[in-house]
Formats: structure tokens, sequence, C-alpha cells
């Protein structure tokens, strides 16, 4: 059956569905504002190409966020992101008390590469052979970005019960 | 695919964000960007109703009893799939509902779509749209106005498939022998419309 035979779930219950996962994806890589745009974005984009799409709702969904969330920071004249060279240890100056952060405060302080890899496996759920392709990465790359962001967050978030 | 956040309790977004950010959805969502369906339900003495439209115009009512998902589905299917909740979109058609409920006389004032109907049963649908509030009209009469007047069975179809009931007023369409006929909505949702615009009241 060709694409256009085949029926179509109504695109709001894609919204529905995975609005949360977005939000998640978008909110792990981006600060609230951006990470609100991102999000609309990401829909808006997704509802365009709706019509024509086959196959994984989630990761296509998550892939369509992860590209609009890196527009968002290259707009923002920060730094190439995930593939960029910053320092693997992020300052925390600034940060009087790791007490006070939550999780997507603690996510921001990762470096960008730890930080996409937690995002998209532990908070999207994607599998680390998809999360190397959406970061441009090897699958054992991704798995100890993510591991070395787990454990950051950790120290990060110490005594805290999201921890 | 959710046992691995195992390391984190990680928020949930909370329903007035979700809110928000779909909000943001459908304000971005015009023009070219349109979707090929907006809807919205309105609370109505009937029930919950479903009230859908194309950029042309209002192209489906739906009563609570043909199910929401349904609706949609068909939506999708005959319209097409970028369907999206929009209710603001659609205030002028539920202020409108909201008067005809409380026995405002006038017709919907808003482009309608007619494109779920074709052929014969488009043209019944056209003919029904004359018929003023507080009128009935049998069958015969309403098949006397197409070009097939004795399509009377025909002319019962089109009521019974009319996409925008309400809008274009099917339930003023009765029997010739006085009692009213089936109806989308239920037989007794049509005996409590012709009481309405009756009695100017809707019974409860």
């Amino acid at each position: 059956m060709s694409a256009s035979e085949k029926s179509k779930a109504p695109f709001e219950r894609i919204v529905g569905e995975h609005g949360p996962l977005v939000w998640r994806v978008c909110r792990g890589l981006l600060d609230q504002h951006d990470a609100e745009d991102a999000w609309s974005e990401t829909f808006l984009a997704a509802m365009g190409a709706w019509a024509r799409f086959e196959g994984n709702v989630a990761g296509w969904l998550v892939t369509i966020a992860h590209r609009k969330a890196i527009d968002m920071l290259r707009a923002r004249s920060r730094a190439a992101f995930p593939t960029d060279e910053l320092p693997e240890v992020p300052t925390v100056i600034g940060v009087p008390d790791g007490r006070d952060l939550d999780l997507w405060a603690a996510l921001a302080l990762l470096p960008p590469r730890q930080r996409a890899a937690v995002v998209h496996h532990h908070l999207a759920g994607v599998p680390f052979a998809e999360v190397a392709t959406l970061t441009g990465t090897t699958e054992t790359a991704a798995r100890k970005a993510a591991s070395d962001g787990v454990q950051r967050l950790r120290s990060l978030l110490v005594g805290k019960d999201i921890a | 695919m959710t046992d691995t956040l195992a390391p984190f309790a990680v928020p949930d977004a909370d329903p007035a964000l979700l809110a928000h950010l779909h909000a943001r959805l459908e304000d971005a969502a015009t023009g070219d960007a349109a979707p090929d369906v907006h809807y919205r339900t309105v609370d109505s003495p009937l029930g919950r109703l479903l009230v859908a439209a194309t950029e042309q115009g209002v192209a489906r009512l739906a009563f609570a009893i043909e199910e929401e998902d349904r609706v949609l589905d068909a939506l999708a299917e005959r319209i097409g799939p970028r369907v999206l909740r929009a209710p603001r979109r659609l205030d002028p058609a539920a202020r409108w509902l909201d008067a005809y409920f409380a026995g405002g006389h006038d017709p919907y004032p808003g482009p309608v779509d007619l494109r779920l109907a074709r052929g014969f049963r488009l043209a019944v649908l056209e003919r029904l749209q004359e018929v003023p509030f507080g009128r009935t009209i049998s069958y015969a009469a309403l098949a006397a106005r197409t070009d097939a007047p004795r399509a009377v069975r025909a002319v019962g179809t089109a009521c019974a498939t009319n996409p925008v009931p309400l809008v274009v007023p099917c339930h003023r369409v009765v029997r010739s022998d006085g009692t009213t006929g089936a109806y989308r909505g239920g037989a007794e949702a049509k005996v409590r419309l012709l009481a309405l615009e009756r009695d100017g009241v809707i019974p409860g």
C-alpha cells in the first residue's frame, strides 16, 4: 500500500501521545524559552510531513526535535553542538549549591555530548545505536558519554530526591 | 522504551505546560502550515459536540454517540491526516451553537464546506439550508425541491448522512405523517430540537 492509500492517524493523536516525549528532548537540550519554541516547531514540521511519513513516529519526532535544538543553539551563536570540542568538565562557577539544581539545570551543566547522550537515551528512550547516529558518533562513544553524564548528574544532584 | 529512564526521576510535563505548548502550535499552524482539519468540542444540551472545519469552512459536526475517535479517524481518511485541535479558531461556531441552544433563530453565519457530501446528497443539503428556524418540511416536499422529486428515500439518506447537522438543519425534515423520523444524533435529539424550535426552550 502506498502512503497515499494508507489511512493515517489524525495528527492530534500524535501530539497527544508524543508531546511529553518531545518536551523532555527539547527541555533537556535547551533552556525553557528555546525549548518551547523547539517543541512547537518540531510538531509544526512533523505535521507538514505527516501525510507522507512512514516508520517509527517517536524516533522521527526525536530526530526533528534534535535538529531544531541544534538550529536554535547555532542561531544563538553558541558553540556548534554536539560535535564541538568544549572541555569535558563543565564549570560550576556561579552555581552556588548543587542542591538548588533541578534536573534541567543540572543537564545544562553537562558537556554537550554528554547532555545529548543522556537526554536521548535516558529521557527519550532512544537506543544507543540511534543516539550515535543522531549525534554523529559511535555507539560505544554514545554509551560512554551517557554513562559519564549520568555520573556527573549524580554528583550535581547529590542529596536531591531526583538523583 | 521507558525502562531506560531509570537513573532519574524525570519531571512529568505538567498539563498546563502542555496546554500552553499546544496553543503555540495552534497559533503557528496557519497559512501554508494550516492543518487539513481543525476541530474543537462544544458542550451542549445534546451532549458534547465535535465541530471540525477546513480552511473553507465547517465540514463536520458530530454528536457524542458518534464517538470522537472514530469521527477524527474518518476526517483524517476522507479529508487529510493533518487534523489538529484548535479551539480558538472555532470560537465563532461555538458561540453560534450556544446561541442556537438558547433559542437563537439565526442560521449558521460562517462558511460551510460540504465536501463530505457529493452529488444528489449535496444538492439535498443545499436545498435544506433554505429551511428556516421553526419550520419543518417533509422528506417528500424536500425531494420535490430537487431535480429528482420522486427520490424520497434518497433524500432520507442525504439527511441521515448530513456531515454538518444543526449547521445544515436536517432535523427540520420530518415524515409526511408528522412523526419525526431518524436522526444522526439519535431520534430523541431530533424530538428535542424540534421542541426547541417550537417552544424556544430545549426540553431537559
